[in-house]
This record gives C-alpha cells, sequence and structure tokens, in this order.
C-alpha cells in the first residue's frame, strides 16, 4: 500500500520533468477556453453548461496523450523490467500509475475554476451545476485515465498507445450517440446506458445520480483490472 | 541458498531454457557463462520474477517463485543488461525512488545513498539526469540500484559490458568486495574476468547446462589448461 505513494510521487514528477505536462495543459487551455468564451456572450446566459458539454470530447483526445507514456515508454527503454522486479505489486504499481494520471488531470482543470469565478460575476450563477459538473469531470477523467492507461499497457509505442487510448474514449463519448440512429429501438436503452457523454450530462446538471456514478467507477474498475491482466500476461 | 529445478521456458515454440537444474550456495560467487541466446538472460528473468516459467521451479531459502516472489524480491538485487532505467530522472531521484520501493527508512534513506554513491563512484553525477551519463556511469546507477536496501543476493546480467578497461577493473572490485558478504550470480563474456572472481561456474548452451563445476574441477575433467579452449569445446556448433 505505501508502495502506491511512492509510485504516484515518481510518475507525478515525471510528468513535469519532460515538457509534455506543460503543452498539455496549454493546448487544453487553449481549445476548452476558445470553444466556451467564443459563443459564451452571445448566448447572454451566466452558466457553464457549454463548457461542461464540450469537456468529454476534449478530454477524449487529452487524456490519452496524459496517459500514453505510462506503460509505453517504460517497456520501451526497458526500465519496465526493473520496476517489474523490485518488491512492489502489480496493483501498486496500476493504481499508482493511475492516481498519478488522475491527479494531473484535476491540475489541468483546476485553472477553469476561473471560468466559474468570471461567470459569478457577470451573472447570477448557480454553483449546484457547477460543483456537479466538476465531480463529474474528475470521474470521467478518472475512467478515461484507466482507458488511457491500459491502451498504454498494450504496446511499447506511445503513439499507438495514445490512438487506441483515444479511439475508445471517443466511442463511449460520440459514437454511440450517431449509433442511435442506426439501431432498433429496444436496443436504444442499452446503448444509451453506454454513453460516457449522457451520464456525464446528468451529473453536469447537477443531479447526482447513483447510476450515473456507478458507470463511471465500473468502467474504471473495469480498465484498470484488465490492465492488470494485460500485465500479468506479459510474463 | 538458491534451488533450480528442471527450469524450462518456452517462447512459443521456441524453447530458450531447457529442464535446468543448479544449485547456488550461500556467499557463492557463481559465474553463469554461455554464448549469446544461450538461456542466461531468461534464467535471470524468472529467478528475479520478470517472467513466469514453463514448467520447474526455483526455491530462494524455502520460498518459491509461485507463491511467495514478493519475499524472493524483498531479497534479490537486480541488474538487467545494459542497465534500463528512466532518463528524465536526476540519479538521486532515483536512487531515493528505489530506497522508498525497497521500504528503508527515511533516517537510513541518507546513509545508505551517500554509502552506495560512494561505493559506485556516483558523487560527482549524483545530480545530473541520468539520460546525461555516459554507458560506464550508467550501468554504476544499476548496480547501484541493485545494491540499494542490502539484499542478501545479487542477480547481476554482464555487468562490465560496454565498460572500458579501468571501469571493468572497478566493477570486478566492488563485485570482489561485497561478495564477502553476498550470494552473486552473474554472467560475463570475458573469461578471465570470471576466472578472476567466481567460486563455480554454470556453463549453459542452447538452453542446456552443459557444465557446473569450479575452474579447477573442469581443467581437470576436460585435461584442458586455458578456460577458452574449455569454453569453446563445451559450447561448439553454437
Amino acid at each position: 500500500m505505501k508502495n502506491i505513494r511512492h509510485i504516484f510521487r515518481k510518475e507525478f514528477k515525471s510528468y513535469f520533468i519532460s515538457p509534455i505536462a506543460y503543452i498539455v495543459i496549454s493546448v487544453f487551455l487553449i481549445i476548452i477556453g476558445w470553444l466556451f468564451f467564443s459563443t459564451f456572450f452571445l448566448e447572454k446566459q451566466a452558466n457553464l453548461t457549454k463548457f461542461f458539454s464540450l469537456l468529454p470530447v476534449t478530454f477524449a483526445f487529452i487524456i490519452p496523450a496524459v496517459t500514453m507514456r505510462l506503460f509505453s515508454e517504460e517497456i520501451n527503454i526497458g526500465s519496465y523490467e526493473l520496476l517489474i522486479t523490485l518488491p512492489v505489486s502489480f496493483r501498486d504499481i496500476i493504481l499508482g500509475k493511475f492516481l498519478a494520471a488522475v491527479a494531473f488531470v484535476a491540475l489541468m482543470l483546476s485553472p477553469t475554476l476561473v471560468y466559474a469565478l468570471s461567470t459569478s460575476f457577470l451573472g447570477d450563477l448557480d454553483w449546484g451545476p457547477v460543483i456537479g459538473g466538476y465531480l463529474g469531470a474528475i470521474l470521467l477523467g478518472a475512467s478515461f485515465s484507466s482507458i488511457g492507461l491500459l491502451a498504454s499497457s498494450f504496446t511499447r509505442n506511445q503513439v499507438v498507445a495514445f490512438i487506441i487510448g483515444m479511439a475508445i474514449c471517443f466511442s463511449l463519448t460520440l459514437l454511440v450517440d450517431f449509433v442511435l440512429f442506426f439501431i432498433p429501438n429496444f436496443m436504444v436503452d442499452f446503448f444509451q446506458f453506454l454513453s460516457a457523454n449522457l451520464h456525464f450530462q446528468n451529473i453536469a446538471k447537477g443531479v447526482i445520480d447513483l447510476r450515473d456514478i456507478m458507470y463511471f467507477v465500473s468502467i474504471t474498475f473495469i480498465a484498470l483490472y484488465t490492465t492488470h491482466l494485460v500485465i500479468e500476461e506479459k510474463k | 541458498m538458491i534451488k533450480i529445478r528442471n527450469l524450462t521456458k518456452y517462447y512459443g515454440d521456441l524453447c530458450a531454457v531447457d529442464d535446468v537444474s543448479f544449485d547456488i550456495k550461500k556467499g557463492e560467487i557463481l559465474a553463469l557463462l554461455g554464448p549469446n541466446g544461450a538461456g542466461k538472460t531468461t534464467i535471470y528473468r524468472i529467478l528475479t520474477g520478470y517472467l513466469k516459467p514453463t514448467s520447474g521451479n526455483i526455491e530462494v531459502m524455502d520460498y518459491n517463485i509461485y507463491e511467495h516472489m514478493m519475499k524472493i524480491k524483498n531479497k534479490i538485487g537486480y541488474l538487467p543488461e545494459a542497465a534500463p532505467i528512466y532518463r528524465d530522472m536526476l540519479v538521486f531521484d532515483y536512487l531515493d525512488f528505489v530506497a522508498d520501493i525497497r521500504g528503508i527508512s527515511t533516517e537510513k534513506k541518507m546513509k545508505q545513498i551517500r554509502e552506495l554513491s560512494e561505493l559506485c563512484g556516483l558523487d560527482e553525477v549524483i545530480h545530473m539526469t541520468i539520460d546525461e551519463l555516459s554507458k560506464g556511469y550508467k550501468q554504476r546507477v544499476g548496480i547501484a540500484h541493485a545494491l540499494m536496501g542490502d539484499p542478501d543476493i545479487l542477480v547481476l546480467d554482464e555487468p562490465t559490458v560496454g565498460l572500458d578497461p579501468n571501469q571493468i577493473v572497478e566493477t570486478r572490485d566492488i563485485i570482489k568486495r561485497i561478495g564477502k558478504t553476498k550470494t552473486i550470480i552473474y554472467s560475463t563474456h570475458i573469461l578471465s574476468e570470471a576466472e578472476a572472481t567466481c567460486d563455480r561456474i554454470v556453463v549453459i548452451n542452447r538452453g542446456k547446462k552443459v557444465a557446473d563445476d569450479t575452474l579447477k574441477g573442469l581443467q581437470d575433467a576436460m585435461n584442458e589448461k586455458s578456460f577458452e579452449n574449455i569454453f569453446m569445446k563445451l559450447t561448439r556448433g553454437n
């Protein structure tokens, strides 16, 4: 258990040693800020609905870029062998890396709190949906991080890890909404249930439903457990 | 101390290690020799828990690799071939990380890092990133990694490869020095080095064990003085 903390600290620190952290945070803030504020004053509404509706798609390609190196880089340079042969369990390695990615996502998200603050000066901001939105964003970020971590454990190539992770995250956010046009009626409920976007928007409305939370927790658990199976299989 | 029994490992159809058995006694320095691709690294990887064997067993102080791998990992310090260490970390940060994982308390940690840094000659590079180091220094960081936490057993996969003659002598001295208190299993392609440091020699060829004796024993048994000739006879046809 103590080792989770050591792995976490090493991984979180190494984000900031390389330029990757600064690039990813900048890109995220530029894209989300531009998309959000380009129509913000036209709508004349003091809320962050638009911001939260943009998050799933943005996360779907930003988070795999955050997580792509977690295993791929280690497998590629061979430090994976050193890590595995140290007295630390797979569970601790996976959880340490996962939590480092989630902490990074939370940090990346934190400057956007300024949006909420500045919006509250402009009008009467309802804080319920904002709090729900950030809670949902962390859940969404955690489940996408676990998917990215899984993708990273498949391959030694970071680009491949990024594309696999992005493909899965995009499918969960967008594809399900598109698929709804083409599937028979009785299956709509099932596919809707798979949509990360739908569950996220529910929470972002300020309605905290256990089903939505369970959805993200399950995705995270399944992805982390599959990662465990993948690295166990590598032996 | 270590009992290797009928160890076999297949990679798909390729048999890397074929029914190898031998023992390593406490305090012994054992040289595991063989041509490239003979299966030495595979044996190390199974012993250190990086790979699982197809069949067979390894016992380390009555712990076996199927049930007590974590306890075994605590006893073993491992230097893989070419010491593949995190590139972007500082040498100090890396040693600090390994010390944490090894469960060394904060008070003892600084003392241990200082000792290892001195033993392995890392003092002048301790605040550099590992990426900036020459091959010899990377190798020394790898040795410091293996020694961290004072493990009873050291597994060193070609610790002197790529080093200059001075560094080879230094590394050999380090091995001899730490070999007084520890059990060491290591491999090298420099036969004179094995001659100078080890107590016993195991030769592997194409996954099979072809010799297991002291150097003296091998010389007598094969009626041959030169270790090079003995090695070639044992591994001929490869």
